[in-house]
């Protein structure tokens, strides 16, 4: 065929249940969001000091068709205008995921409009593509979350060479962990970031952890040790403890590693691009080292609005979209895959 | 008035059509296949097989609970999207109570028992008068030596059923003292032909409510939740 292919608008309704946010969206054309609903769980879970899955699977199925009618009405569109249904099949919560895959694989069985299982660390990498319409792949991201501290080498629309991984605890985690120590309480991330706009980074020499063999894992549980060895001795010795001093000293210390090993990437592979995503891309001193040490190196740095870096649906609509138009989806029998990798199918 | 049942609160995974006073299909599986994988597919078959115009439905019928925590979500989910996506109303089935439907007639008293770890068993006692199933005892969580000894009180032979007859059988012979038997493989465990036709029963009664407001009964907090409240 002669010409440029025009291809219709297609519009995506996509279903995120992995952790403790209900969420569903609709997505045009993968970039453009006309809605993005999100029921957090945060108030139940700060109870006990973080997720539990059990009360996180309950409310998800308390609240899936709620968060999925409200996507669709903030949109004004209907089931008949869509063209498939994304939804997080791993990696994740099991019983959360499955509220999720469950509901959508109904509403697609029932519709008959197409199916499309989404990978959870996938989405967050595609939050990028919708504030930043002129961002194609190849670029290198790094995805920091509670559960997840990847960096990926983007080769293509879903197509993905991860090139470290944490070995042990995610970014996120550490921050949870460290927050609860000093007793700033759950969520650590947003929590620690504010605390340290009062303290100094340069207050205590936490190590900045080198994994052998490899420049590009992370190794965080090193580091929360050393956090929780220099409240010990502080203890023992009868010190006091500045919280702030210590929240910024630690936050520095992990905002370091992710920074150096993404730059290592970043000149090894010669691309020009970086991104971020995940909820620790929401940390604004993160952001601020990245976009420093970028403009020095003549970078280009994307990064998603904060409402885009906590899990949501839109990111899943975005990444649903390239599956879908590459002709990626799924059967009916799609499970929840709780330690699903990134670039399988 | 047209009713798709579902229940895959226990090992079982089990699906039907029922029309009126006909089941249209049945699909039920006993094996070792998450439910996830299993339940939409087993509905799209029987649906194919019978030719199912989807907007002829007018409900979806689903065991509510109790049963395994993950498996009533499986069922629920799957419920819920089936009525967002066909502007449905959901019946809800007591898991319990669509047990002893299957043994429809029986003039013994009816004890399902469900496995419910924790040295438990999910129970209830019922039983048929006339053509109506009657709740004696609605649907609980308790020690199998107590539902036997609610039994022997009443002097009255019972029918065990239930995925918790293979875990229980022993036991149960040990302690009644009642006259006593055990459903047979066809009518022990969970069918949705029991569900959907109880379903529509209680849709007819106008006791169908919105997809949206459909949660399961659990019948039990979350293992933190009850962790929190004996730290009291």
């Amino acid at each position: 065929m002669a010409g440029k292919k025009i291809m219709a608008d297609k519009l995506i309704l996509a279903v995120e249940s992995s952790c403790d946010e209900t969420a569903a969206a609709v997505v045009k054309n993968g970039r453009e969001v006309l809605s993005n609903i999100i029921s957090s769980q945060i108030d139940l879970h700060t109870l006990y000091g973080g997720v539990v899955p059990e009360i996180a699977s309950r409310k998800h199925t308390e609240q899936i068709n709620q968060v999925i009618e409200e996507a669709l009405k903030t949109a004004n569109v209907t089931l008949k205008d869509i063209d498939a249904i994304a939804v997080t099949y791993g990696p994740g919560l099991v019983g959360a995921l499955l509220v999720g895959v469950s509901a959508a694989k109904a509403i697609s069985f029932a519709t008959k409009i197409p199916l499309v299982g989404v990978h959870h660390i996938e989405g967050h990498i595609c939050a990028n593509f919708i504030e930043n319409k002129e961002l194609e792949p190849p670029f290198i991201c790094l995805v920091a979350s509670g559960g997840h501290s990847h960096l990926v080498k983007v080769l293509d629309y879903g197509k993905y060479e991860i090139l470290g991984r944490t070995r042990d605890d995610a970014a996120g985690e550490a921050f949870d962990k460290v927050a609860r120590a000093i007793g700033l309480g759950y969520p650590g991330g947003p929590k620690i970031d504010k605390v340290s706009y009062e303290g100094n980074p340069e207050a205590i020499s936490f190590p900045r952890a080198k994994v052998e063999g490899s420049v590009y894992d992370f190794s965080f549980s090193g580091l929360k040790s050393a956090v929780l060895n220099y409240l010990n001795q502080c203890e023992m010795k009868g010190i006091p403890v500045v919280q702030a001093d210590v929240a910024a000293s630690f936050q520095k210390a992990v905002v370091d590693v992710l920074v150096d090993h993404s730059m290592t990437a970043i000149r090894e592979s010669g691309m020009k691009k970086f991104a971020i995503a995940g909820g620790v891309a929401s940390n604004s001193h993160l952001r601020k080292a990245f976009e420093e040490t970028c403009a020095k190196e003549g970078i280009s740095f994307y990064r998603p609005s904060p409402i885009l870096c906590t899990d949501n649906a839109a990111m899943i609509g975005a990444a649903g979209y390239y599956e879908f138009i590459q002709g990626n989806v799924s059967g009916y029998d799609l499970n929840a895959v709780p330690n699903l990798r990134l670039g399988e199918r | 008035m047209k009713v798709i049942g579902l229940d895959s609160s226990g090992l079982t995974a089990t699906v039907a059509i029922v029309e009126d006073d006909k089941l249209v299909a049945e699909y039920t599986v006993n094996h070792k296949k998450t439910h996830s994988q299993t339940l939409v597919p087993m509905l799209d078959e029987i649906s194919k097989m019978t030719e199912l115009d989807l907007s002829t439905v007018d409900a979806i019928a689903v065991a509510k609970g109790p049963g395994s925590f993950t498996g009533l979500r499986i069922g629920s989910a799957t419920a819920k999207g089936l009525g967002l996506a066909l502007n449905i109303p959901i019946v809800e089935i007591s898991t319990t109570e669509g047990l002893a439907y299957n043994l429809f007639g029986t003039d013994k008293l009816i004890a399902p028992i469900m496995d419910a770890r924790r040295e438990q068993v999910y129970t209830g006692l019922y039983e048929f008068e006339g053509d109506e199933l009657k709740t004696i005892l609605p649907a609980t969580a308790e020690p199998i030596e107590d539902t036997v000894a609610r039994i022997n009180e009443t002097g009255r032979a019972v029918i065990f059923l239930g995925d918790g007859v293979a875990v229980f059988k022993d036991k149960i012979l040990e302690l009644i003292k009642v006259p006593v038997s055990f459903a047979p493989a066809g009518k022990r465990l969970q069918s949705a032909a029991s569900i959907a036709t109880l379903g529509l029963k209680l849709l007819d009664e106008g006791k169908a409510i919105p997809a949206r407001d459909h949660v399961p009964d659990y019948l039990r907090l979350s293992q933190a939740e009850r962790e929190r409240e004996e730290n009291k």
